[in-house]
C-alpha cells in the first residue's frame, strides 16, 4: 500500500503531514500500485482514476 | 493610530481615490496594533464604494496539467516533477459543474485551462462548452485560457464570455523570478486586448511568491493602473515538486494587511478571495478578510486543490449579513 499523496510506501516513514495536507488536496497516487492517477477537481468534489485500479471519488 | 490611516480615510473613504504605491507600502508596513483599525477602514471603503453584496463564483479546470510554461508556483506545469497529470474535462461534466455552482447561488462560473494560450482544439471545446452551459444553466460564464490573439478575443466575445481572467501574478519587477517562459508585458498585452473588446477584465495574482513588501505595493499600484473589474487575491499554497514548493506561506496578519492595502488601492473593484486562503488565514481569517475589504469569493474547490465547502462560506455570509450578489445584478 502507498501514500496517495506522495506515492511512497505507506509503511515507510511518517505520512502525518501528507494526511493533514490531504484535507485540502485530492489524492494523486493510487494507493494500490502508486501509479499517478488522472484527477479531475470540480467545485463540489473530485474523481481520481488509476488505469489499473479504477476510479475513486470524493 | 498611524497617520497613513487618517490620510487613507480622507482620500479613499471620503473621496474614493485609491492610494498610490508609496502610501500602499506605508499601509503594508503598519504595525500589528493598527490592524483592527486598518481592516475596519478597508471594510468601510468597500461598503461605501461597492456595497454589502458579495459576488460568488465557482471555477473549473477544463484542461488540467501539461502546461508548457514554467510559472514556479504552479503544479500544472509540465516542466516540473509535479504529481498532477494532464486531463481534459468532457462537456457533460462541465455543464454538471456549472449546475452545481449555480445551485450555491453563484453568479459566475469560470472555465480555466492550463495552457500558454488556447489552440484550435481548446477554442472548439470552449465554444461547445459555453453553448451547452448557456442552454441549461443561469450563470455568467468567464474564461481563463492564458495569452490570447485578437482573433481569439473576438471569438470569446462571440461565444458570450463576459469576463476574462488573466492574472499578472506578481509585480513587474518580480515577475522574471517567477516565470521565465513569457513576460509580464505579454500578459499586459492580452489584458489590453480583453479590455478593448468589451469583456470585463479579471486580473490579480498570488501573494507569497518571495516578493518584498515594496514589490507587493508595486503590484497593487500596477493593478490599480490596469483598473480591472475584478482582482482575485490568491495566497501561495506551496505545491510539491514546484520551484516554490518549500516557500513559507504568508503570515495571516500580513495577508490581512495586504487585503486591506489592495482595497485602499482599488476602492471600487471586486476584490475576490481565491486560492490559498484556507491555509494562510483559516476560518477566522476568512471572516476577518470579509470584514476587511473582500467582497467576492470563490466557493468550493479550486483547480487542483480543495477549498472550504461552499456551505461554510454561504453560512458565513449569512452570519455577516452580506447578501450574495444576484445573477440579475451582474447582467
Amino acid at each position: 500500500m502507498y501514500c496517495d499523496r506522495c506515492g511512497d510506501p505507506a509503511a515507510d516513514g511518517d505520512h502525518t503531514a501528507c494526511a493533514a495536507a490531504r484535507a485540502l488536496e485530492p489524492p494523486r497516487f493510487c494507493p494500490d500500485c502508486r501509479r499517478r492517477m488522472k484527477v479531475q477537481v470540480v467545485p463540489t468534489g473530485w474523481t481520481a482514476t488509476c488505469v489499473e485500479h479504477g476510479t475513486r471519488t470524493s | 493610530m498611524s497617520e497613513i490611516l487618517d490620510r487613507a480615510r480622507a482620500q479613499v473613504l471620503t473621496d474614493g481615490v485609491g492610494l498610490d504605491e508609496a502610501a500602499i507600502l506605508e499601509v503594508l508596513r503598519s504595525p500589528d496594533e493598527d490592524l483592527p483599525a486598518l481592516l475596519q477602514l478597508a471594510h468601510d471603503v468597500r461598503m461605501k464604494w461597492c456595497g454589502p453584496e458579495v459576488e460568488v463564483e465557482g471555477i473549473i479546470s477544463l484542461k488540467t496539467g501539461g502546461c508548457p510554461e514554467d510559472c514556479h508556483f504552479c503544479s500544472q506545469s509540465g516542466l516540473f516533477s509535479s504529481p498532477v497529470r494532464s486531463v481534459w474535462l468532457d462537456i457533460p461534466s462541465l455543464v454538471e459543474a456549472a449546475k452545481q455552482t449555480a445551485a450555491t447561488g453563484a453568479s459566475e462560473f469560470c472555465i480555466v485551462a492550463a495552457v500558454r494560450g488556447p489552440d484550435r482544439r481548446l477554442m472548439d471545446q470552449m465554444r461547445e462548452g459555453v453553448k451547452a452551459i448557456r442552454a441549461e444553466v443561469d450563470i455568467q460564464v468567464a474564461a481563463s485560457l492564458g495569452m490570447l490573439s485578437q482573433e481569439q478575443v473576438d471569438d470569446l466575445v462571440d461565444m458570450g464570455v463576459h469576463r476574462y481572467n488573466h492574472n499578472l501574478e506578481t509585480c513587474r519587477s518580480h515577475f522574471p523570478n517567477v516565470v521565465t517562459t513569457h513576460s509580464w508585458e505579454e500578459r499586459w498585452s492580452t489584458l489590453t486586448m480583453v479590455r478593448e473588446s468589451g469583456m470585463e477584465v479579471c486580473c490579480g495574482g498570488i501573494l507569497g511568491l518571495g516578493e518584498s513588501l515594496e514589490q507587493r505595493a508595486e503590484f497593487a499600484a500596477q493593478l490599480a493602473e490596469l483598473d480591472p473589474h475584478e482582482v482575485p487575491m490568491n495566497f501561495l499554497n506551496p505545491r510539491p515538486g514546484t520551484p516554490l514548493g518549500d516557500q513559507p506561506v504568508v503570515e495571516g496578519k500580513d495577508a490581512l494587511r495586504a487585503i486591506a492595502a489592495f482595497r485602499l488601492a482599488m476602492p471600487r473593484t471586486i476584490l475576490r478571495f481565491a486560492g490559498g486562503r484556507e491555509i494562510t488565514l483559516g476560518d477566522l481569517g476568512t471572516r476577518d478578510g470579509l470584514l476587511g475589504g473582500i467582497n467576492a469569493v470563490i466557493v468550493g474547490n479550486y483547480l487542483t486543490t480543495l477549498g472550504r465547502p461552499a456551505t461554510a462560506d454561504l453560512e458565513l455570509l449569512q452570519d455577516l449579513k452580506m447578501p450574495v450578489k444576484a445573477l440579475s445584478a451582474t447582467i
